[in-house]
């Protein structure tokens, strides 16, 4: 509750604060009603880096915000889409048009992303999305409603394809999960590694979910590439990575890329097998001083599990939200947004950033080692930072998207 | 040097010994579903989250108190069995007399709250277990690299295989169990325990699913949905060998395997259907599956 009372001194030092305090009472007579909805994976393969703890990180924006305090009243619900497109949507619509849920925050797996991106679209809500990857949320299929806040394949590809190839890696083998997601991810990285000069010699398309992997990795391996991409997420990209270093691939000079690699997959894989591991987030708990003293709040209510970079997104963009409605003093889409658009963010995980038009939320990312066990001082201690690609590298060009927004 | 279908031989040897290598979780898992099926008559889909169980309690096993990989192996089904054992006595003891969809329906209920209960508890992403110090590195075969643990999967399997498939069908033991199956009036009349025996059973297939998950634990990713993942394969291996037909689980488990392992090299994209593909084909030209037997 400190931050309540921060608040309430500063309104108190306001210069003109008789006029503002009796706006703000005025305020507290009709509070804004805001409900958003926390929708993602409950249950399945991403329910550690999005699940119960994105919920856990926008009620901490309610609460870090003091949003009682500043006329709102919010209200966060939440729900399992378990990966599936049509379940998601019927959740979403049945938010939107029954529940009165003013904004949907999170939603991983791209397919059900872009499923919610259409229908917030028609029904003019907003739509905060930390969880998908697919690029084309801010591209081809952007809407005026939705803003991408933590990653997508572009920033993937740009972050760990180009730091391969600049390393010397300029022969690529994909493993592609054959779905939308891996098959964005592969597009995206295969031009960074032509355009830095690299080849792709090969690749194959692995039935997801996949549990055994070793007779693509003997591919991989046959094709003498310098470097394996793994286009793939969650249990399949820890299930490649634990099964190269057994068939030793990695030990044979081939590296590994993990393109999308949470922390919560390499606490999974253990830093035996881990190690060595070149990955790319903009989000990492122990990153500087205000990132270490959130994820303290947060580990606590997780059964001492470190926060995602999917669930410091939602805890991003929900404050963000919240600051442009109170700012507004409206719920309307286009007025939020605009604001949003409009202001620079500002938040412990992210530090300042700003929204583009095509609703690319822009900030720093990371390119990340995992440690030797002999580096690490206990447990979540897992990377070391190589290089910081500022906002500007990291994400696409506002006009090379293919957005219609833009355009216009 | 000859290719064979554009596939270089080293190639296709490499991937017919993977083939033999999944062949053999297979074996294990349908062999377990084979014997319970073919002794209690009884679909078990809790078989999946019982093999996850096996790889939990290893990790449990190493993590909380100290006790390694070789020991676990012994431990971790005999845990897992004794949770069967309940299983039984509490729940599918009711259901003998019942159609087969009864047995389904509970099993698979069984199987979402344990798979719900590990979720809850240890997450979904899953967690570590390295390969033993024994068995790390691996042997250049020449046209292939075969890590040491992986050649220990086959032949731990084959062993446990074998010897199971030898007690039912060759000692005084098995003789017991198959006259319960037969007849369980007749048999007790005989003076043997057969509700005891036939809990036994059920104890001793959990425990073999949990021992194909103490393997697995090393290799594959320990998290709760890595049964469910695996056990629509292993029910249409069943299918294909024949419900309840021991020597056709082991037989089929290690062959579609390796047909298995070919698709992954020909054409990767169908390589998780074929099994279906042929489950179908078998359905349709021997309905009682490659080794059984018509009722």
């Amino acid at each position: 509750m400190t931050n309540f009372r921060m608040n309430r001194r500063s309104v108190l030092a306001g210069a003109a604060a008789t006029a503002f305090t009796a706006r703000s009472m005025a305020q507290a007579q009709q509070p804004i009603n805001i409900k958003i909805g926390v929708l993602n994976d409950r249950s399945g393969l991403y329910a550690d880096l999005t699940g119960e703890g994105s919920a856990i990180a926008a009620r901490m924006a309610v609460e870090d915000f003091g949003a009682a305090a500043k006329g709102l009243n919010v209200q966060i619900v939440s729900a399992d889409h378990q990966n599936k497109p049509d379940v998601g949507a019927n959740i979403a619509r049945q938010w939107y048009d029954t529940d009165a849920v003013d904004a949907i925050a999170d939603v991983p797996t791209s397919s059900v992303a872009l499923a919610i991106n259409q229908i917030t679209r028609e029904k003019n809500k907003i739509f905060l999305n930390s969880g998908a990857a697919t690029s084309d949320l801010t591209g081809s299929q952007c809407s005026p409603n939705t803003v991408h806040w933590t990653y997508d394949t572009y920033m993937l590809s740009q972050g760990t394809g180009g730091a391969m190839v600049k390393a010397g890696g300029d022969t690529w083998f994909f493993l592609t999960a054959d779905y939308a997601f891996g098959h964005a991810l592969e597009r995206d990285t295969t031009a960074v590694v032509q355009r830095a000069g690299g080849r792709v010699i090969g690749g194959v398309r692995t039935p997801f979910p996949g549990t055994d992997f070793s007779s693509f990795l003997l591919q991989a391996q046959a094709s003498r590439a310098k470097v394996i991409g793994l286009a793939n997420a969650g249990g399949d990209t820890v299930n490649s990575i634990k099964q190269a270093a057994e068939f030793g691939i990695t030990a044979g000079g081939q590296k590994l890329a993990g393109l999308l690699v949470f922390v919560n997959d390499v606490h999974a894989l253990g830093l035996q097998t881990a190690q060595g591991l070149v990955l790319t987030e903009t989000f990492y708990w122990d990153l500087n001083d205000s990132t270490r003293a959130w994820s303290r709040r947060f580990a606590p209510q997780r059964a001492g599990n470190m926060p995602s970079m999917v669930q410091a997104g939602v805890y991003g963009a929900t404050l963000h939200y919240l600051k442009a409605v109170a700012a507004t003093k409206t719920k309307d889409a286009a007025q939020v947004m605009a604001w949003m658009k409009a202001n620079e963010t500002d938040d412990p995980l992210f530090g300042k950033g700003t929204i583009r038009a095509d609703g690319r939320k822009l900030h720093p990312a990371y390119l990340f080692e995992v440690k030797k066990p002999s580096e690490s001082k206990g447990p979540w201690d897992y990377y070391k930072q190589l290089a910081t690609i500022p906002a500007a590298e990291a994400f696409r060009p506002l006009n090379a998207g293919a957005c219609p927004l833009v355009r216009a | 040097m000859f290719e064979l279908i554009g596939i270089p031989p080293q190639a296709l040897f490499g991937q017919l010994l993977l083939g033999l290598i999944n062949g053999s979780f297979y074996a294990i898992l349908s062999l377990g579903l084979a014997v319970i099926f073919g002794l209690l008559n009884i679909i078990n889909f809790t078989h999946g989250a019982q093999y996850m169980m096996g790889a939990f309690i290893a990790w449990m096993l190493l993590n909380w108190v100290g006790i390694g990989y070789w020991p676990s192996l012994l431990l971790a089904p005999i845990v897992a069995g004794i949770s069967g054992v309940i299983i039984e006595r509490l729940f599918l003891q009711r259901l003998y007399h019942l159609d087969h969809l009864y047995g389904l329906l509970l099993t698979f209920g069984l199987a979402l709250i344990i798979q719900g209960l590990f979720r809850n508890y240890f997450g979904s992403s899953g967690l570590p277990y390295q390969i033993p110090a024994e068995l790390r590195g691996g042997q250049n075969l020449g046209f292939m690299f075969l890590p040491n643990y992986r050649g220990w999967v086959v032949v731990a399997s084959l062993v446990v295989c074998l010897a199971t498939w030898f007690v039912i069908e060759k000692t005084r033991l098995g003789a017991y169990l198959r006259a319960a199956t037969e007849n369980p009036t007749l048999t007790q009349a005989f003076g043997i325990n057969v509700p005891l025996l036939i809990t036994l059973t059920y104890g001793f297939g959990v425990g073999l699913a949990a021992f194909a998950g103490v393997l697995a634990a090393p290799v594959y990713s320990v998290n709760p949905n890595m049964g469910a993942d695996l056990i629509i394969v292993v029910f249409a291996v069943v299918v294909i060998g024949g419900m309840g037909s021991i020597l056709g689980a082991i037989v089929t488990g290690f062959g579609l395997g390796i047909i298995e392992g070919l698709t992954k090299v020909f054409y990767p994209e169908a390589s998780a259907t074929v099994i279906f593909i042929i489950m179908a084909i078998v359905l349709l030209v021997k309905p009682a599956g490659l080794f059984g037997r018509t009722a």
